[in-house]
């Protein structure tokens, strides 16, 4: 430790005022910031003492990702070879998912980077989460030049057009996937792409495979249920046996980062709460009316404990739906954002038959309303205090 | 040409951009922008009617009403607009076929009306002239600048032509996927905002 805080302190005269590097000064002040608690105190009131800063809590949601991601290298490399034991199957999968998670770290980190030194700031850490997101959230197939183009779009367009960390409207990570939704919805979207094997000369390959969530809503006029029995059982899913985007199918590996997130008190469980209580609501309601009308719509019997672990809902709702930047600020709005999330989901996964998976736009949705539900929380507070000052 | 006939063609080229500083005919650059080729024929028809209908309002301006001078106004552009749709039909029917409603929609383009208005009616039939054509190509220069893109992106092509090779292309044993989010709307709304955000940086402008 004592050798770097040397090194650092040794070279730091090059990055500021008139030093050769002092444009580069961000880059060197990231390094110094991330290796070391910041030593600036804070000049002016409040002073508010917290051992805990942006940078810490942007690497606990990274701590709080492990377990989803160790998962998927692990799924992964089960669908390429699964005859051998743990680790080296674990070792089949790291040659598909690193790739995808460099190649996201280093466009991004680009982008912070060419900004901050733009504009003359500090590289933001949000990139330490948005570069860890983004891989989580594709499928294994996705070309890795995709990745780069949807990773710039979600950095530049996502966020710092807004102005940069904590600023953007919409989650950078959610907007990179819908952007790769759109633009090539060949390489994200249906059967094909969701999970892999060794073809016939050795060669890794996307094979043709659905995802239990395709596969329920495949047909009409049967129920989503049957449709998905005999291939993927309920604990098959909870535990993550099942083709999907890399970090999002062990719901049980969601769980304990967000557990996780929870205790360390950097997840608000209020937004985890209410996603899941609109969710399990929306559920039930679409699954009565589905027997009410004898619906042909497969997707609106499915029940609620199968929408929680299909499809990206839990990892949406511990990962994506709590980033605190896009999600409502007030307690009351949060549970509102939540709600809106979990009703949005079901409804778009049962009514749109175009768009199986529903969180990512419901997510992006509740997004673009956060602002307008604080809005409503805040007046109706102030209407509150106002009566009861009034006599 | 004299500096002020000068100022007022070059204006609404980049630092009053009908499009991009006023924000106008946003509607009409999102729906013929998937295609160069629509982009240019809209730019002709817009042009066409824009510096005609200034022309015509300029020379009325004296004899028009001033409150019944919208629907004048309105009267002159539309009929401008039917002309300009039938000659299209007879002359380039598929293209026309492309643009459907757009070109009829010229008529509700808010920067025909705003120029009439803001414009013709106080301004000489020279200074009109001058106007519509410094408006439309603003206008047509934006158009042009978003569909290079939407089409090259979106479709490989530039006027029909093929532009990025076909071998580089996922079918035919590439890697290349041309991007869906350029043939919808959404695409122009973001090459647009880019655009504008390019044109603020350098102009240093600032919504109040």
């Amino acid at each position: 430790m004592k050798i770097l805080r040397n090194i650092l302190d040794k070279i730091e005269p090059h990055f500021l005022g008139n030093g050769k590097y002092h444009k580069l000064y961000p880059l060197y002040e990231m390094a110094d910031t991330f290796l070391f608690t910041p030593s600036d105190k804070t000049k002016n009131g409040p002073h508010v003492r917290d051992a805990i800063d942006i940078k810490r809590v942007m690497s606990f949601v990274v701590i709080a990702m492990l377990p989803a991601l160790l998962f998927g290298i692990y799924n992964i490399g089960r669908q390429i070879d699964s005859s051998g034991d743990i680790f080296t199957t674990f070792l089949a999968g790291l040659p598909v998912v690193l790739p995808i998670i460099l190649v996201s770290y280093t466009v991004g980190g680009f982008w912070e980077m060419l900004f901050a030194v733009t504009r003359k700031h500090e590289i933001n850490e949000g990139f330490l989460v948005t570069g860890m997101l983004i891989p989580l959230v594709m499928p294994p197939t996705i070309p890795l030049w995709m990745v780069a183009v949807a990773t710039s779009f979600g950095v530049v367009i996502g966020k710092e057009i807004f102005g940069g960390t904590g600023y953007n409207i919409f989650n950078p990570a959610l907007v990179a996937r819908a952007f790769i939704f759109f633009a090539y919805p060949g390489a994200i979207s249906g059967d094909a792409v969701w999970a892999i094997a060794k073809n016939r000369e050795g060669f890794i390959d996307g094979i043709s495979q659905a995802t239990p969530l395709l596969q329920a809503s495949a047909e009409q006029g049967v129920q989503a249920l049957e449709l998905i029995k005999g291939q993927f059982s309920w604990w098959d899913m909870f535990y993550g046996f099942i083709p999907g985007s890399i970090g999002e199918t062990s719901t049980l590996a969601i769980i304990i980062g967000g557990l996780f997130l929870l205790f360390t008190g950097i997840g608000n469980w209020r937004i985890m709460a209410g996603t899941l209580l609109g969710m399990v609501l929306t559920a039930k309601l679409t699954n009565i009316f589905a027997v009410a009308v004898s619906s042909e719509n497969p997707m609106l019997y499915l029940p609620a404990e199968y929408h929680f672990v299909m499809g990206g809902f839990a990892f949406g709702m511990v990962f994506m739906a709590t980033d605190p930047v896009s999600a409502s600020q007030t307690d009351k709005g949060r549970w509102m954002y939540g709600i809106l999330i979990g009703f949005m989901c079901v409804i778009i996964r049962s009514i749109n038959p175009a768009y199986p998976e529903g969180m990512m736009l419901a997510i992006l949705f509740a997004n673009a309303f956060a602002p307008l539900i604080d809005y409503f929380v805040m007046k109706s507070h102030i209407k509150q205090r106002v009566k009861r000052f009034a006599a | 040409m004299d500096k002020i006939s000068k100022a007022i063609i070059s204006d609404p080229l980049v630092d009053n951009n009908p499009i991009t500083k006023q924000i106008l005919g946003i509607c009409s650059a999102l729906a013929v922008t998937v295609k160069m080729e629509q982009a240019v024929v809209m730019t002709f028809a817009l042009t066409f009617v824009l510096v005609s209908s200034n022309i015509i309002i300029s020379l009325l301006r004296k004899g028009i009403p001033g409150k019944v001078r919208i629907i004048v106004q309105l009267t002159v552009i539309a009929s401008l607009v039917i002309l300009i749709d039938q000659v299209l039909k007879a002359y380039l029917y598929d293209i026309s076929k492309q643009l459907s409603v757009f070109v009829g929609l010229i008529i509700t383009n808010c920067i025909i009306m705003g120029r009439a208005e803001a414009f013709a009616m106080q301004n000489n039939f020279k200074e009109s002239l001058y106007d519509g054509f410094g408006n439309s190509f603003g206008y047509g220069l934006i158009l042009i600048i978003v569909s290079t893109f939407r089409e090259l992106f979106g479709s490989g092509t530039l006027f029909n032509y093929q532009i990025i090779p076909t071998w580089m292309y996922l079918e035919q044993g590439g890697w290349y996927v041309n991007n869906g989010l350029m043939l919808l709307a959404p695409g122009a709304f973001i090459i647009l905002g880019l655009i504008i955000w390019v044109q603020r940086t350098y102009t240093h402008f600032i919504e109040d």
